[in-house]
């Protein structure tokens, strides 16, 4: 792998930046490996990534059915944040932003993480408690959490409206100065780059078209590409996650749903946070380029199609005029949906299942990006040691039948 | 945006209606006598079928009325409408590309 620095970008610069390598390779399927990953997104490709750095298995495959990158981790809002309610999400989360805050260096790939702090805000005398409750919580587990009245807001926020004649009046929000967004193509390229240097092979347009077992004990895939055996596997599939499971004769407790974003013609810097409300339903952040993003709450209804309904985004732009009214006269460029696999405890699930060798690494619902690198973590120790870390212990299938839920759908925020 | 083929009021927007996901998932006779896993298996999994899936519907904002939809989860093609105790629709044949 070519070291990213100044110096091979002045090198390069000497040949007119014709020379640069490829960042990956796109090798053939071999007959066998000790791991494949089913899913190439940044969830999948970090999985690997730190299954190659941290625990030294190097005979891995990531099979990616279309594009690396080009499902939930190009679609999302780019938010990263870890200020969940109860101590295990706080856990895993946190553990992930602190990967985050080091991520550039580690993979040597600018992933443009941008910690311009998070708003999470609150319109009623309920949100309110439950806001300040959160804020008490995250900082007993150790996670930057402030809380901020209307006035408090209005100085971080100029140009949100706090008027008490509002349908919904902000009362006030939480705040987490760490959290901010990052630049999603950057972290699907710059792990798949990373675990292509240490010698993962990368393998896109390969569908999983069905799980091999043995005796209660997986043995490959069956793939597009022909069959490729394997020790285990590890499944990242996100909204697809129950198709896989079929394959394997698991039943999942996820149910998949689109989620739509759209993102704004580019105007200058207007906003330089991110705000988002779980009660009215929508999130903003303005990107580098200028265009402010936005994201929606689910469509309820059960969907693999990659789009939704429009008066679920007529409902968000409804809410975020009444919050900036200043973007009245926004033309919206482009709106497209992600399939999100929901679980009905709003957290994910990082499991082994009752056929050996087959893990599941799902459930992140609407908020899977910001646990891009502590998914990929934990899965990856899990997938090394056939158990889970502590980590992600609470996190199992098991606890759907031991009632032990992880309930996150405040903290969660937008959706479900 | 969904048209859903109300059975008692005819064709509407998806916007007077509440999704009730899965259909068909019968309450067991005796919850007591369910173990941990079959317990869970009634309140938690869920097919989640990528294709013809059988679903339910409340008229919420109309006759406030529970009924079930097979509808396509990847072209939203709805086959059509049916009341509770009914038998579902024939499905038709798979459209090109779609399970």
């Amino acid at each position: 792998m070519v070291k990213y620095s100044i110096f091979t970008i002045a090198r390069n610069a000497l040949t007119g930046h014709k020379n640069w390598p490829k960042q990956w390779r796109s090798p053939e399927p071999k007959a066998t490996y000790d791991v494949i990953i089913i899913g190439g997104g940044g969830h999948g490709l970090a999985t690997a990534y730190y299954l190659a750095k941290e625990h030294g298995v190097r005979n891995i495959a990531v099979l990616e059915k279309g594009w690396l990158g080009g499902g939930n981790t190009a679609r999302n809002t780019t938010i990263v944040r870890s200020n969940y309610l109860w101590d295990e999400s706080a856990a895993i989360y946190e553990k992930s932003l602190q990967l985050w805050e080091g991520l550039s260096q580690d993979i040597n790939y600018n992933v443009m993480l941008s910690q311009r702090g998070v708003l999470n805000l609150a319109h009623s005398l309920g949100d309110v408690r439950e806001g300040v409750r959160r804020v008490n919580a995250n900082r007993l587990n150790g996670v930057d959490a402030e809380w901020l009245d209307a006035e408090g807001v209005k100085d971080f926020c100029p140009i949100i409206n706090i008027s008490k004649s509002a349908r919904h009046p902000v009362l006030g929000a939480t705040l987490q100065r760490r959290g901010g967004v990052a630049r999603h193509d950057s972290v699907a390229w710059g792990y798949a780059r990373a675990a292509d240097a240490l010698g993962v092979d990368i393998i896109q347009n390969c569908e999983v078209t069905g799980i091999k077992r043995e005796g209660g004990k997986v043995t490959g895939v069956e793939t597009t590409r022909g069959d490729i055996a394997a020790k285990k596997i590890g499944v990242v599939a996100a909204g697809h996650s129950s198709v896989i499971a079929e394959m394997a004769g698991i039943r999942l407790p996820v149910t998949s749903h689109p989620l739509q974003a759209l993102v704004s013609e580019p105007i200058k810097p207007v906003i330089d946070c991110v705000v988002m409300s779980g009660a009215v339903h929508v999130y903003v952040s303005q990107s580098d380029k200028g265009e402010l993003v936005m994201g929606a709450g689910i469509d309820s209804f059960n969907s693999y199609a990659q789009r939704g309904s429009f008066h679920v985004i007529e409902h968000q732009l409804g809410a975020c005029l009444e919050l900036f009214p200043i973007f009245s006269r926004v033309r919206m460029m482009r709106t497209w949906g992600g399939i999100v696999d929901t679980c009905p405890d709003a957290s994910p699930i990082l499991s082994g299942t009752s056929v050996e060798g087959l893990y599941f690494n799902c459930g992140w619902g609407t908020g899977g990006f910001k646990a891009t690198p502590g998914s990929g973590w934990c899965f990856a120790h899990t997938l090394a040691n056939d158990a889970p870390h502590p980590l992600n212990t609470p996190f199992s299938l098991a606890r759907f039948e031991s009632g032990a839920l992880i309930d996150e759908h405040g903290a969660a925020g937008v959706a479900h | 945006m969904l048209n859903i083929d109300c059975p008692w009021c005819g064709k509407r927007h998806e916007t007077e209606f509440r999704y009730g996901g899965e259909a068909h998932i019968a309450r067991p006779e005796d919850p007591a006598m369910l173990d941990d896993t079959d317990w869970a298996a009634f309140l938690f999994m869920r097919k989640n079928t990528k294709g013809y899936f059988a679903e339910r519907w409340l008229h919420s904002h109309g006759c406030r009325r529970w009924f079930n939809v097979i509808r396509h989860t990847v072209t939203h093609e709805i086959v059509g409408a049916y009341k509770m105790g009914e038998k579902p629709p024939k499905l038709p044949k798979p459209a090109g590309g779609a399970k």
